[in-house]
């Protein structure tokens, strides 16, 4: 008890030492969500509109869920070397995979009907990704997306190790901020991928059209599950 | 109950009741009939009239709120549970196989409960494969996944009798299964029937099927029985209105269906020269013989038994048949 | 607790001088591999074992709780929630960030790293176990109580046989998340292959920290791959499924 209240008297006292910190912390964490999304989403809903890739597209995040982050920062810091880019680097690695696999089935698993139909209409492909699957696809997308993003606000606190800044400089740094510091900091970085973690599934709902809230709830569901539930055997038609 | 000479005990449903809670309606009212040793019972009505409820009862799968069922003059409520459903088969629309067993596995469910020997589940499930017309060899190592619905019900019959019960319930078992393979079912069913004659109560909604395997129809509106009778009886003189509309305004043609020319006394055989006449085998159903007197345009057919003639048929002697047992019947 | 160790040590890495170094350890390339192979079994090996005991314990304890809490939610339902909330908790909370502060309550040990690795666990663990009980189709429970099995006898020949596939993907998941924080886990002395990653970056001498991470790495996807097969073995129905 008296920790937690001398990590709170800490806070107090360094409103500006947690201010910047944070800044820097989610600085390099949008950083790598920017080009994870560049690359991983448009690569997914393309494959999945094609039908194509099922392999790569789903065992990818299979491998990018059991790739060890500290060890891919450290593997990135021999290559990289120290800094913001290094962080970079192993971020994209661990976040790009599990939006691409997301992105994918999101698009692929689109009601087929619902884009035969659409076909039939005289859409051409183009219009057929963007007015029908999309839509559709948007809240698997979606939360994709969010796991990636609260899983790499939580392991940029490891950037520290590499030279990349961030609310980790504060809980590994006892000798300067003593155990008060490191608690306070520790909190700090829960409640901040709480908060992101809250926030997108206040704009997951947002973005989901009114029709698709059950799916976004189940979709949700496999996230924090981190892929879906393999299939059970089919029921007797 | 598991004895081996099984086929002969009678079900009797004795003003059963079963009132759901929180309903204020009873879902079976004060149903009584007997299902006579060895004969297959069909429970028919329209949809939430109250079928699979008496039927779940028979194996307390629902608890009876008024009343007893007796097998064989014992209470179901007098046995205990697990002994009371092992040694009654249970078929239903779902089918309900194991996904996860192989189909010796699926089979072998029961008999593994009884302490059955690993060789005799394995001769036993190859032995009911080949009575359900699967092939043993192939298809006991494999999974319920990897057949159709029709062949998953046939898993579903074999295994449902696989400690051989005396007693079948069977909850519209083919009503997910598409129409030509249904009717395979059916027959192939019956046969097995006529093979390994068992006390089956047999759920469905449609009524050309309960007309084909029911030796006695139960139809049931609103909980209740409404008419407990054969299917001839049933389409020669409904109860009243509700069944009359139930077997549908075809009911004289259905009934052609239930008769076989050999329930007619035919005409004496032509005298030879008369083998121009179309030729029908003794065996078939009266409604057969119809469709070819319409479509051979012929006034007459030659009846044949193994092939050879042993009389003759005419559209009067089919018509005034029917006509007559429906004059002894409303008599 | 190592501190500093954001700063490599001024004035070059320090590297460890055991006998002779040859040129590729002295101009500290990315990687050496001779250097790697003449150290393995003494720097490596230990450290490996060490983070697969720790990640076994992890996921065999967590498994247990989970199973025991999946089981009870399966009976009573109310109890999913906050089972739920609390595994969730746990599992949003950064690694680093959870090792600190459980320090602070039981000390720098292996005990504490285990206790936040198993925390980590219970929320695949939990959801996985009970989707797979809640999936088992109601007619295959309808039928093994048609045929006169006994609660217990549908839960273990029916219902847990069925659940497997998810149970299985759920270890699967957990094992490899576990490895992952395992290495984490060196910074508050629990060992493990994070231990000479940590190390490496404190000394800078590269092939240390690199080597360390693609065991790490190659640790995570053998074990990966293992779990597949293991599932494969369990769950033979899973893939036989007629394509109608
Ligand atoms: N478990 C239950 N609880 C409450 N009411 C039920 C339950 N099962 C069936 N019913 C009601 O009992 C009636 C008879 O149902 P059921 O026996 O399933 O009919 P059928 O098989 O003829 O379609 C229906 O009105 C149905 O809604
Ligand atoms: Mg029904």
């Amino acid at each position: 008890m008296q920790t937690l209240i001398n990590a709170f008297s800490f806070f107090g006292h360094h409103l500006d030492l947690f201010r910047d910190k944070t800044i820097a912390h989610l600085a390099i964490s949008f950083a790598s969500i920017g080009v994870a999304l560049a690359i991983a989403i448009p690569l997914g809903v393309w494959l999945g509109h094609l039908h194509r890739g099922s392999f790569f597209a789903i065992n990818v995040s299979n491998i990018g869920r059991a790739l060890p982050s500290l060890a891919v920062i450290s593997i990135a810091i021999g290559i990289v070397g120290i800094g913001f880019a290094n962080t970079m680097v192993a971020l994209v690695i661990l976040a790009a995979p599990v939006m691409l696999t997301n992105a994918y089935v999101a698009v692929d698993q689109v009601d087929t009907n619902a884009v035969q139909a659409a076909r039939a209409m005289g859409m051409r492909p183009w219009q057929v990704l963007m007015r029908v699957e999309l839509p559709l696809a948007v809240p698997l997308i979606f939360a994709g997306i969010r796991t990636a993003t609260v899983y790499v606000v939580a392991t940029a606190t490891l950037a520290t190790f590499a030279g990349g800044g961030g609310l980790g400089d504060i809980i590994v740094n006892e000798a300067t901020y003593g155990s008060a510091g490191v608690v306070a900091g520790a909190l700090a970085i829960t409640v901040l991928a709480f908060a992101i973690d809250g926030l997108l599934a206040v704009v997951q709902r947002a973005v989901t059209p009114r029709p698709l809230r059950h799916l976004a709830r189940r979709a949700s569901a496999a996230a924090t599950v981190r892929e879906p539930l393999p299939p059970l055997p089919a029921p007797p038609q | 109950m598991n004895q081996a000479d099984s086929g002969c005990v009678e079900i009797a449903f004795r003003e059963v009741s079963k009132r759901y809670e929180g309903r204020p309606e009873a879902a079976v009212n004060r149903l009584s009939f007997e299902v006579p040793p060895g004969e297959i019972c069909v429970l028919i009505g329209p949809s939430g009239c109250g079928k699979t409820t008496a039927l779940k009862m028979v194996n307390r799968l629902i608890a009876i709120t008024d009343g007893d069922i007796t097998i064989d003059g014992r209470s179901v409520n007098a046995l205990e549970v697990t002994q009371l459903r092992r040694g009654i088969g249970y078929v239903f629309q779902q089918i309900g196989l194991f996904p996860h067993m192989s189909v010796e596995a699926n089979i072998g469910s029961v008999p593994r409960l009884l302490g059955w020997s690993k060789q005799r589940i394995r001769a036993r499930a190859a032995e009911l494969l080949s009575l359900v017309g699967l092939d043993p060899d192939a298809d006991l190592r494999r999974y319920p996944g990897e057949f159709s619905g029709g062949q998953q019900q046939r898993i579903g019959v074999a295994r449902a009798m696989a400690v051989d019960p005396p007693i079948m319930l069977m909850d519209e078992p083919f009503g997910a299964i598409d129409p030509i393979t249904r009717e395979r079912l059916q027959d192939d069913f019956l046969r097995l029937h006529r093979e390994v004659r068992k006390t089956i109560i047999f759920v469905t909604h449609d009524i050309d099927e309960a007309i084909k395997m029911g030796d006695r129809i139960a139809i049931m509106r609103d909980g209740q029985l409404v008419q407990y009778a054969t299917s001839d009886e049933l389409l020669a003189s409904p109860a009243n209105d509700f069944v009359a509309s139930f077997v549908g305004a075809d009911r004289g043609l259905k009934r052609l269906r239930v008769w076989t020319l050999r329930d007619l006394t035919l005409d004496p055989a032509p005298p030879a020269g008369g083998d121009s006449l179309p030729s029908v085998e003794v065996g078939r159903s009266l409604r057969d013989a119809l469709s070819l007197l319409l479509t051979e345009g012929a006034g007459q057919l030659t009846v044949t038994e193994a092939g050879k003639p042993i009389g003759t048929v005419t559209l009067e002697a089919i018509t005034s048949a029917v006509a007559q047992d429906r004059n002894t019947a409303a008599a | 607790m190592i501190s500093g160790l954001i700063t490599p040590a001024a004035g070059g890495p320090v590297i460890p001088t055991f006998g002779k170094s040859s040129t590729c350890v002295v101009q500290n390339h990315q990687f050496c591999m001779s250097w790697f192979l003449d150290n393995f079994s003494s720097r490596f090996q230990p450290r490996l074992l060490e983070h697969i005991e720790l990640t076994a314990i992890a996921v065999g304890v967590g498994m247990v709780i989970a199973f025991a809490a999946a089981l009870l939610a399966h009976t009573q339902s109310w109890f999913e929630t906050p089972f739920s909330l609390l595994a969730a908790f746990f599992y949003t909370i950064p690694a680093l960030a959870f090792f600190e502060v459980m320090v602070q309550v039981t000390g720098i040990n292996r005990l504490t790293a285990e206790i936040a690795l198993v925390s980590y666990t219970l929320l695949i663990l939990f959801r996985n176990t009970l989707t797979g009980l809640r999936a088992v189709p109601d007619d295959a429970l309808q039928a093994a109580e048609a045929m006169g099995l006994t609660r217990r006898q549908t839960l273990t020949r029916v219902e847990l046989p069925l659940a497997l596939p998810p149970i299985m993907a759920g270890i699967r998941i957990a094992t490899v998340t576990t490895i992952s924080l395992t290495t984490v886990a060196a910074y508050i002395g629990a060992g493990g292959l994070g231990e000479p990653i940590f190390d490496g970056i404190q000394t800078g001498f590269k092939t240390e920290f690199v080597a360390a991470g693609f065991l790490a790495v190659a640790l995570a996807l053998v074990a990966d791959g293992l779990l597949v097969i293991v599932q494969r073995l369990l769950t033979p129905w899973a893939r036989r499924v007629r394509r109608a």
